[in-house]
C-alpha cells in the first residue's frame, strides 16, 4: 500500500450494520474479525479504503467493512481493482476472492493483476470447495474429493495458489489461516508490501468440507506441522527441533532434526524473503505429494518489491502529456486540413 | 456533409465528359499492395482538392494472405464529386487492378464502359492460375464491355526507382505511388501534400522517402506525357460549393475518439478507456492512446470483460468509464453490463459491428448486433443505445452518449460498425465552444434524515447519486445483489425486486425526454412510404429517397438515432405514413422492435454480404411501393417482395 496519513480506529469502526450471513461457525467470521482488528492497527482511513470483491461466500466480505465497498461479478474483481486503483491511486485497494472465484472463474484476471502489479492486498480464501453453490468440487480440491458434482471423487488435479501466484510473477506471497492468532501479523505484512500481495488463506467450510485442514491448520494441537517464516530466521519447527535444510544433490528442500538448538550444525537455511527459487520450494511444502511430510509453509513465503502499475501508468500519463495543453479546438482540427473560404 | 444536395444523378462516364458531378473509383490489389494507404492518400488529395467524398475500404480478415490469391484481395474505393457524397457509390467508373486476382474479384462492380487499369506486370501464369483465369483476360476479348487500360506499371516503376538501389522487392513496393500518381495526374490533383506525407513518414529513411515520391512523379509524368490515345483522359471534377470553415478528413473510429474526448471534458471528468483488440474497434484503443494530456488513461486489458470491469471501477471511482469491442466482445461485456446498470454508474460502450454471429466476418459491415444491444443482457436489464449514421456524426453520438451515462446514471451503447469507421469523410471542424456543458456533480455530503447516507435515494428523474470512495464519511457498498430502495442494503424482497425492477426500467424510459424528437431527413411528415433507417445506412437511404422523389414519388426519409429508448413522437410519426420500409443489414433486427413498440406494419428489406446497401437496390424496394414507374412499370411486383438478396430472410 502507498504512503497514507494514519487515523485512529477501533474495530468497532470498521463493523458495518449488516447483519453477517455466513454459516455459524464459518472460518470467514475469524478471517473479518481478524481483517477489522488489523485496520486499526495499520491506521488506515474508512474513506479510503475499498474492498472489492467477486462471488461467493468470500466475496460478502465487503458488506461487512465499514468502508467503501464493491460486490462485483464472478472471478472479476481484479479487474475492477484495477480500474478502482488507476482511477484514484489513493485508495487502500483490498481484494477479497475465494478458490473458485480467483483461481477458476477468475484465474485469468488474478495472473494479470499479478503480473502487472497492482498496488493492492489480495485475500485469497482457500476452503478447496464451491460453498455457495452447495457444495461442489473447486479448482484447488484433492484428487477424490467427494461432492454433489464427484459423487465418485473428483478426477481433476488441483492447483496451487500461492505456485500459481509466483508463476504468475507475484512480488508478494503469504499464507495464513482462519483461526491462525498470526493472521494480522501477515495481513500488516501484506499492506506494508508496495505492489500486489497475495495472502491464500486457508478457510475451514464446515458445511461442505469440514475440517479439511485440520491436519495442520486447526486453533490448536498441530503446531508442529506448521512452518512459519520469518524473514532473516532460521526455518525452524516443531518447537525448533526440526528444521529445513537443501538438499543439494536433488537441489529440493529436506527436513533435518535440530539438537539443542544447533540449527547452525543441522544446516538449517535462514528465511530470505527475496530469494524466488526457495520460494518456489516452499510454497510445494505439504501441497506436492512429494513433499506431503513437510510442514505446511506459513507467512511471509516472499516479499520482493518492484515499482507498481499504478505508479507507472501515471508516471507514463504524465511523461506523455508533459508540455502539451489539453485544447480541445486544437486536437478536432489535426492533421491535414483545409479552409473553405467565403 | 450537408451541401447543396446532388449525387451521382446518373452514372457519369470518365468519357466525353470534361467536367463530370462525380466519379467513383477502386484501387485493388494484393493485401500487401499498399492499397489502403493508396486510398487514403488519394482520398487525402481529394478533400484537399475541395471535392465531398466518401470511402470504403474494403479489405480482407488476414493481414498478410498468400500473394496473388482471390481471398487476399484487398480494395479502396472512393466517390467523390463536386456535390453532395454519402455513399461510397454503387458502381465503380474506373477500376485500378494490381494483379488478375484483384481484376476478377472486383470486375463485376465496375460500370459497363467503364476503364480498367491493369499492372501486365503482375498477369503471369503463375498469378493467372491463383485467380483461376484459364486465359489472360486482359487478351482473350472477356473485357470487351469496359476500356482497358493495361501495361507494366510493375518495369515502369522498378525504372523509376533505378537511382536509389533498392532491391527488387523493394522497388516493387513503390508501385502503389506510381498508381497513385498516374491518379493524381487523371484528376487534376496536387501531388504536393502526398510528397510532404511521404517526406514525413519517412523522415528517418530517406531513401525510402525519395524513392516512393521518384515513383509517384513517374505515374504522374506517365500520364501526362505517354502518348495514349483512347480511354486515358484527364478530368477535372470541380469543387464543392461548401460553408466556409475549416475541414479536416474524419474516419469512424477518430470521429468516435474525439467525441469522447469532447464528452468527457463537458462532463468535466477524466476519461477511463479500458479494450482489448478486436477488429474493427482496435483503432479507438490506438487513437486514444494519443491524447494523454486531456487526462485520458487507457488500458488495454487481458480480456473484453477485463477492459468493461476496469472501465466500471473506474466510473465507480469517479471518472467517466468507456470501453469498446465489436460483437463478439460485447458479448463477453455482458454480465458486467448488467453490473453497471445495477449498481447505476455511468459508462459507454461502443460497439463497432461487424458480420456475424460468433466470428463471422471480422472485416466486413454489418448492423446485426441490435438485438444484442436492446435485448442481449440476462434480466430486465435496459440500456440507452444510440447509432451513429456516418464518421462525422459519430462524434456527436459519442458527445451524446457520453451525456446520458453521466445525466442518467447508466451504461449507454453507442453502435458503429465496420463500413463508419473505416471509412473517411469530409468534416467541418466544429467549434468547441459552441457544445453545451454537462458537468457532473458528486454527492460530497449524507444526504437522509437523521445523519444517514441513502446511495440509492432517486431523484425526480429516478437517477441516484455519485459517490466516489475517498469521500470522508459516506463510506457504503453497492454490488450486483438486488437493493432496499435508499439505502442499498442487501434486499431481495418481492416487493422490493418489483420496486427497483420497475425504477431502472422508469429511469431508462425517462431518458426520451431528454433527447431531440424525431425529425425527417427528407420528404414529408406522412404519405405513402416512409424508408427508415438507422446507422450506417443513412447514405443510400438518403440518396435511395431522393431520387425517388425527384421521379415524383411519394417517399421520404426517417433517420433514427435513439435506438433505445425511441424518440417519443416516433410510433405517431411513422403511423402518418401508408407503408413503413425498413432497410437494414441484418435479417430485419430494428423492424421488429418497431413493430413491437409502435405495432406499425414495418416491413424489412434486409442484406447481410458484408457490402453496404446500394443506392440502385434501394431505389428497385422503393419503386414496389408505386405502380408504373422505372423497374415497377406494369405495377406487377408485389409490395411485400423487396427482399434483397434473399426472399427467405423476411421475418414477418
Amino acid at each position: 500500500m502507498n504512503e497514507m496519513t494514519k487515523i485512529e480506529t477501533t474495530l468497532k469502526d470498521w463493523e458495518t450494520d449488516q447483519e453477517v450471513r455466513w454459516c455459524p461457525g464459518c472460518g470467514d467470521y475469524a478471517i473479518l474479525k481478524a481483517v477489522q482488528r488489523t485496520l486499526p492497527q495499520l491506521g488506515a482511513d474508512p474513506s479510503k479504503t475499498v474492498f472489492v470483491s467477486g462471488i461467493g461466500c468470500s466475496s460478502r466480505f465487503p458488506y461487512y467493512v465499514e468502508s467503501y465497498g464493491f460486490h462485483t461479478i464472478h472471478g472479476r474483481a481484479p479487474a475492477f481493482a484495477t480500474g478502482i486503483k488507476l482511477a484514484n491511486p489513493e485508495l487502500d485497494v483490498w481484494l477479497v476472492t475465494g478458490d473458485g472465484d480467483g483461481m477458476s472463474i477468475g484465474g485469468n484476471h488474478t495472473m494479470h493483476i499479478l503480473r502487472r502489479n497492482l498496488d493492492c492486498q489480495i485475500l485469497l480464501f482457500n476452503n478447496e470447495i464451491y460453498g455457495l453453490t452447495k457444495g461442489q468440487y473447486s479448482p484447488t480440491s484433492r484428487q477424490g474429493t467427494n461432492s454433489p458434482s464427484s459423487p465418485l471423487g473428483s478426477v481433476d488435479r488441483p492447483a496451487s495458489p500461492c505456485a500459481f501466484a509466483l508463476g504468475s510473477g507475484a512480488r508478494f506471497v503469504a499464507r495464513g489461516f482462519d483461526v491462525s492468532k498470526n493472521l494480522p501479523d501477515v495481513l500488516k505484512a501484506a499492506h506494508a508490501h508496495r505492489g500486489a500481495a497475495f495472502i491464500e488463506i486457508f478457510q475451514n467450510c464446515i458445511v461442505y468440507n469440514k475440517d479439511i485442514f485440520d491436519d495442520f491448520a486447526a486453533a490448536k494441537g498441530v503446531e508442529d506441522q506448521q512452518l512459519w517464516l520469518q524473514n532473516g530466521a532460521p526455518m525452524l519447527f516443531a518447537g525448533d527441533t526440526k528444521g529445513i535444510a537443501l538438499d543439494v544433490e536433488n537441489l529440493a528442500l529436506k527436513i533435518v532434526y535440530v539438537v539443542d538448538g544447533d540449527w547452525q550444525s543441522a544446516g538449517v537455511i535462514t528465511h530470505d524473503v527475496t530469494n524466488r527459487a526457495v520460494a518456489y520450494m516452499l510454497v510445494d511444502l505439504r501441497v506436492a505429494p512429494k513433499f506431503r511430510e513437510f510442514p505446511m509453509a506459513l507467512g511471509v513465503i516472499y516479499d520482493d518489491p518492484r515499482p507498481t502499475f499504478d505508479s507507472d501508468v501515471v508516471a507514463e500519463r504524465e511523461k506523455s502529456s508533459a508540455g502539451r495543453v489539453a485544447d480541445l479546438g486544437k486536437l478536432l482540427s489535426k492533421g491535414q486540413t483545409w479552409t473553405v473560404e467565403d | 456533409m450537408a451541401t447543396v444536395s446532388a449525387e451521382r444523378e446518373t452514372a457519369v462516364s470518365h468519357l466525353g465528359d470534361d467536367s463530370p458531378e462525380a466519379v467513383v473509383v477502386r484501387f485493388a490489389g494484393d493485401s500487401g499492395d499498399g492499397m489502403q494507404l493508396t486510398g487514403g492518400q488519394f482520398t487525402l488529395s481529394t478533400a484537399l482538392a475541395g471535392n465531398d467524398l466518401a470511402t470504403f475500404p474494403d479489405f480482407p480478415a488476414e493481414i498478410r494472405a498468400p500473394q496473388g490469391t482471390l481471398f487476399g484481395v484487398s480494395a479502396f474505393q472512393i466517390n467523390f464529386g463536386s456535390s453532395e457524397i454519402t455513399t461510397a457509390g454503387d458502381a465503380p467508373d474506373v477500376l485500378v487492378a494490381m494483379n488478375p486476382a484483384a481484376l476478377k474479384t472486383n470486375l463485376d462492380a465496375l460500370k459497363t464502359g467503364g476503364l480498367i487499369i491493369a499492372d501486365t506486370g503482375e498477369f503471369t501464369k503463375r498469378n493467372l492460375e491463383k485467380a483461376k483465369y484459364a486465359a489472360n483476360p486482359i487478351e482473350d476479348g472477356s473485357l470487351a464491355k469496359w476500356d482497358v487500360l493495361a501495361f507494366d506499371i510493375s518495369a515502369l516503376t522498378i525504372e523509376s526507382v533505378k537511382p536509389f538501389g533498392l532491391g527488387n522487392k523493394e522497388a516493387l513496393r513503390c508501385k502503389n505511388m506510381w498508381t497513385l500518381g498516374l491518379a493524381l495526374w487523371m484528376f487534376d490533383r496536387d501531388r504536393q501534400p502526398i510528397i510532404d506525407g511521404l517526406n514525413a513518414k519517412f523522415a528517418k529513411k530517406p531513401d525510402i522517402a525519395s524513392a516512393n515520391i521518384a515513383a509517384l512523379n513517374a505515374g504522374h509524368a506517365y500520364g501526362e506525357t505517354a502518348e495514349i490515345s483512347g480511354p486515358l483522359q484527364r478530368v477535372h471534377v470541380d469543387s464543392v460549393p461548401a460553408s466556409p470553415g475549416l475541414y479536416r478528413t474524419v474516419t469512424g473510429a477518430e470521429a468516435i475518439s474525439l467525441g469522447l474526448v469532447a464528452g468527457a471534458q463537458l462532463a468535466g471528468l477524466r476519461m477511463f478507456f479500458g479494450g482489448y483488440p478486436i477488429t474493427p474497434a482496435s483503432a479507438i484503443l490506438h487513437n486514444l492512446v494519443k491524447v494523454k494530456e486531456f487526462g485520458v488513461t487507457t488500458f488495454q486489458a487481458e480480456d473484453e470483460i477485463a477492459a468493461i470491469c476496469a472501465a466500471i471501477g473506474a466510473s465507480y471511482a469517479g471518472q467517466l468509464g468507456v470501453t469498446s469491442s465489436s460483437g463478439p466482445g460485447i458479448a463477453l461485456k455482458g454480465e458486467a453490463m448488467g453490473l453497471a446498470a445495477m449498481t447505476e454508474l455511468p459508462l459507454v460502450i461502443i460497439n463497432s459491428q461487424r458480420g456475424g454471429p460468433s466470428t463471422g466476418l471480422p472485416t466486413k459491415t454489418e448492423q446485426s448486433d441490435l438485438y444484442q444491444a436492446v435485448y442481449g443482457r440476462n434480466g430486465d436489464t435496459p440500456m440507452p443505445v444510440i447509432a451513429s449514421r456516418s464518421p462525422s456524426d459519430a462524434f456527436y453520438c459519442a458527445i451524446e452518449a457520453c451525456r446520458i451515462a453521466v445525466q442518467f446514471m447508466t451504461p449507454v451503447i453507442l453502435l458503429t460498425d465496420g463500413y463508419i469507421a473505416n471509412a473517411a469523410e469530409p468534416w467541418k471542424v466544429p467549434d468547441p465552444s459552441t457544445f453545451e456543458p454537462f458537468p457532473v456533480t458528486y454527492l460530497e455530503e449524507k444526504n437522509g434524515p437523521d445523519d444517514t447516507l441513502l446511495p440509492y435515494k432517486r431523484d425526480s428523474r429516478g437517477v441516484r447519486p455519485w459517490i466516489k470512495p475517498g469521500t470522508p464519511g459516506l463510506t457504503h457498498r453497492i454490488g450486483g445483489i438486488e437493493k432496499a430502495i435508499d439505502t442499498g442494503n442487501l434486499d431481495y424482497s418481492p416487493e422490493t425486486h418489483q420496486t427497483q425492477t420497475d425504477a431502472r426500467k422508469n429511469k431508462i424510459d425517462g431518458v426520451a425526454n431528454a433527447i431531440p424528437e424525431q425529425d425527417v431527413s427528407l420528404g414529408e411528415t406522412s404519405g405513402r412510404l416512409v424508408v427508415v433507417g438507422w446507422g450506417s445506412t443513412f447514405g443510400p437511404i438518403h440518396q435511395a429517397v431522393r431520387r425517388s422523389r425527384k421521379k415524383g414519388l411519394d417517399v421520404s426519409h426517417v433517420h433514427v438515432r435513439h435506438i433505445w429508448p425511441l424518440p417519443k413522437n416516433l410510433g405517431q410519426l411513422l403511423r402518418g405514413y401508408d407503408n413503413v420500409l425498413v432497410p437494414e443489414m441484418n435479417t430485419g433486427q430494428f423492424k421488429t422492435v418497431l413493430r413491437d413498440q409502435f405495432l406499425v406494419d414495418a416491413k424489412p428489406l434486409n442484406k447481410v454480404s458484408g457490402q453496404p446497401f446500394a443506392i440502385a437496390e434501394l431505389e428497385d424496394a422503393i419503386a414496389t411501393y408505386f405502380d408504373g414507374v422505372p423497374g415497377n412499370e406494369g405495377g406487377d411486383i408485389p409490395v411485400n417482395d423487396t427482399q434483397l438478396p434473399s426472399p427467405e430472410a423476411e421475418n414477418s
